[in-house]
């Protein structure tokens, strides 16, 4: 019995680790969204850049000599999010801003095409073979009977609940307080009416694009380091996965952003784990027909007004 | 110029940072170890040369911009080669005909290889006039089109494989199954907004591959199913008894079907069966054109043209819209099944790795290239696609890098496409 739940547990801890990054990516769709109304296809391509350049910090640094972990993790986490917030501003400005006001189809499959031409790039510069790198932060603390199933909670994974936890209170009180996070409700809002009454709507935008790539290149450092594995083409896939989330609680909602990528990844590991690997992402994407078929707003979105 | 210069300093240093990273910097393994390497010169040089571009670009943007309005010719430049509009339905049946001689002719001119990529063309052809009807037409974006492809494949490659069901039989049981899952996808995610109906679409392709990875038993898992026969064409016999017979235009043809060359006494040519194809493949090509011509000039052909404009309007004049966006899903998913089957008689061997998300964009680009709702447009495209795709074969590191760039580009500068769509309209002479 105790091996049970002892299982079930663990199960519980990586869906909630996997979760919680898949939250932070799914941030940056549901603002995007939130505020333009159009899904930034791109997204996942931008939290696959966060996780080569935490790499390339990380290796650099152990290259000079460097072994202060804190230190080694800042580093990377700060080059990866500059980096990918750059490009997250150069998505909005090509991408995006041109095609603004037209079809809605249009500036989703320019998006589309901005990915795969990121994708090709960083498969030119790094080569298509995955790149992987050993653990730098190991151990943990393990549960249960000696000889029996332990659960374990490692470092890294509580390193990802407090980096993520952190992450989200810095967002939320950014929204809440600051002014350019008033802005930003404002234009969500009603963005002519914003535009009429003085707000730099171009630059709340271009914002949205650079808070979302940041919060992508955290969760790309962090699950870098989880799982030691990148390659050009992961970005599809996490990108997929966080815009299900994103949809689940709720295109447009903050805190249904968070609550979907946490029910996203427990369910994922729960498949994983009771029933089969391969069709852990056809459980996720049933859910998501399920829940838009009985709450097409998602489990914390609002729902939408037609407007004539 | 002078207050542009601290936006151009901007756009050069993130350019830099863009750029550095990726290219200047190369990941490698060193044994167990991960290390960083630098690339070569002449990469950074062209990376400073970038950013220097920008940076120039950035700061004499009105210089610029003033200079490209007087070089810029005004109006579409294919619309100007066009015949005037009166004229244009006559000029567009002269080229079509033309263009129908040509088509048949291709695969007595050209080698083999050439007839057997035309083949794709047209195939690709078929696919695009399908998305055009869920995409251009009722406005709906579908990005698992792939998976009603991949039905279409399968149950042509199960159907003869378990049952011995020949290509004729298979091809409408294919469009028929692929509609079925249609109906069936749509009926649930179509009374979404559209950017969920383009996640629901994409996860629905993704789940169909993954089922046909893992069901092995039925499927042949990863690696497929291989030995489906090409299409065999029924003809009247005389000789012993009166009845019917299926050709094959293999050396040797399988148990109760009769050898092409056998039967008429000619010497075996291989290039037989590519040919062939090919001319069922411009057959099934032009029922699709001439069904979905007729389809945009019936009544809910209107209606899914009427949908994308104003749902709003649409169903306060007393339209359905489920039924119509169900329609317009459906038929779109039993091209993808007619395709399929093709594809499958084409390549003689499907796995799950043909029906990849990327194949779904590469079905989205021709229509959009082409022009969303146009029908000459997409064809137009879908040739287009096809012949870069296997010219460009040598350049393959670059290939898909320009692909992205070019779709890109296309958006921002001629979103209509290459031939923008007409829409049939009266006009009054005047006097």
């Amino acid at each position: 019995m105790l091996e049970v739940i002892l299982y079930f547990i663990q199960q519980l801890i990586n869906g909630i680790t996997i979760g919680s990054t898949y939250a932070l990516i799914a941030i940056g769709y549901t603002m995007v969204y939130g505020i333009i109304g159009m899904i930034n296809f791109a997204h996942g391509e931008v939290y696959m850049i966060g996780t080569y350049v935490a790499f390339m910090a990380i290796s650099g640094m152990a290259m000079l000599g460097i072994e202060f972990l804190p230190l080694i993790f800042l580093v990377a986490l700060l080059s990866s999010m500059l980096v990918s917030s750059s490009f997250g501003w150069a998505i909005e400005r090509i991408a995006y801003r041109p095609l603004r006001g037209g079809n809605r189809l249009i500036p989703l499959i320019s998006a589309i095409g901005m990915s795969i031409f990121l994708q090709n790039y960083v498969r030119l510069g790094q080569g298509s073979r995955d790149i992987a790198m050993s653990s730098q932060i190991s151990g943990g603390w393990s549960f249960g009977p000696e000889d029996g199933f332990q659960a374990s909670l490692s470092y890294i994974q509580v390193l990802i609940f407090i980096v993520t936890i952190i992450s989200m209170t810095v967002l939320t009180l950014f929204i809440s307080r600051s002014r350019m996070g008033r802005a930003c409700r404002a234009v969500a809002q009603d963005l002519k009416m914003a535009n009429l009454l003085g707000i730099d709507t171009n630059r709340v935008i271009a914002s949205t694009f650079v808070i979302g790539a940041a919060l992508a290149a955290v969760a790309g450092t962090l699950l870098g380091m989880y799982y030691g594995v990148v390659n050009a083409f992961v970005g599809f896939i996490a990108g997929l996965k966080a815009f299900t989330a994103a949809v689940l609680g709720g295109i447009g909602s903050i805190p249904g952003a968070m609550l979907g990528g946490i029910i996203l990844g427990v369910t994922e590991s729960m498949t994983a784990a009771y029933f089969s690997t391969e069709y852990k992402d056809v459980v996720s994407f049933a859910l998501l027909v399920l829940i838009l078929l009985f709450k097409p707003t998602g489990i914390l979105g609002k729902p939408e007004v037609e407007k004539i | 110029m002078r207050k542009n210069l601290p936006f151009a300093l901007f756009t050069a240093v993130i350019t830099l940072v863009l750029s550095l990273p990726i290219l200047g910097l190369k990941l490698t393994h060193e044994g167990t170890k991960l290390v960083l390497e630098g690339a070569t010169q002449s990469t950074y040089v062209y990376i400073f040369l970038a950013a220097a571009a920008v940076f120039l670009s950035q700061l004499f943007r009105e210089q610029l911009n003033a200079a490209k309005a007087a070089v810029k010719p005004k109006g579409n430049i294919l619309a100007k080669l066009m015949p005037p509009e009166e004229k244009r339905d006559m000029a567009g049946k002269i080229f079509f005909v033309v263009l129908l001689i040509a088509a048949v002719l291709i695969p007595f001119n050209t080698g083999r290889i050439w007839s057997d990529i035309a083949t794709l063309a047209l195939i690709y052809v078929i696919l695009g006039l399908g998305l055009n009807i869920v995409v251009g037409l009722a406005g709906l974006l579908d990005l698992g089109y792939v998976a009603f492809y991949a039905v279409g494949a399968y149950s042509y490659a199960l159907l003869s494989q378990y049952f011995g069901l020949s290509f004729w039989v298979c091809l409408p049981i294919g469009a028929l199954l692929a509609a079925t899952f249609g109906f069936l996808l749509g009926f649930p995610v179509l009374r979404l907004r559209g950017d969920y109906l383009a996640i629901v679409t994409l996860g629905f392709g993704e789940i169909i591959r993954i089922l046909l990875n893992n069901l092995t038993s039925l499927t042949g898992g990863p690696n497929g199913i291989g030995g489906i026969p090409k299409p065999t064409i029924p003809m009247l016999q005389f000789d012993p008894e009166f009845s019917i017979v299926n050709l094959e235009f293999s050396r040797r043809a399988a148990e109760g079907n009769v050898a092409f060359h056998e039967f008429f006494g000619v010497p075996y040519d291989s290039s037989l069966k590519v040919v062939v194809l090919y001319l069922i493949a411009l057959v099934l090509a032009l029922v699709t054109i001439v069904i979905v011509r007729r389809l945009i000039r019936m009544p809910v052909g209107r209606a899914w043209e009427a949908l994308r404009e104003d749902e709003i309007a649409c169903r306060s004049l007393g339209l359905n819209r489920t039924a119509i966006k169900l329609s317009a899903f459906t038929i779109g998913a039993a091209f993808a099944g007619f395709a399929g089957s093709l594809y499958g008689a084409r390549q003689g061997h499907i796995s799950p790795e043909s029906f990849i998300f990327f194949e779904s964009v590469i079905i989205l680009a021709i229509v959009v290239l082409g022009g969303m709702g146009s029908q000459i447009g997409v064809m137009v495209a879908a040739v287009l696609v096809v012949l870069l795709q296997e010219l460009s074969r040598e350049f393959d590191e670059y290939r898909l890098l320009a692909f992205g760039m070019v779709m890109v580009l296309m958006m921002i500068w001629c979103p209509q496409g290459l031939i923008p769509m007409k829409r049939p309209h009266l006009q009054l002479k005047q006097e």
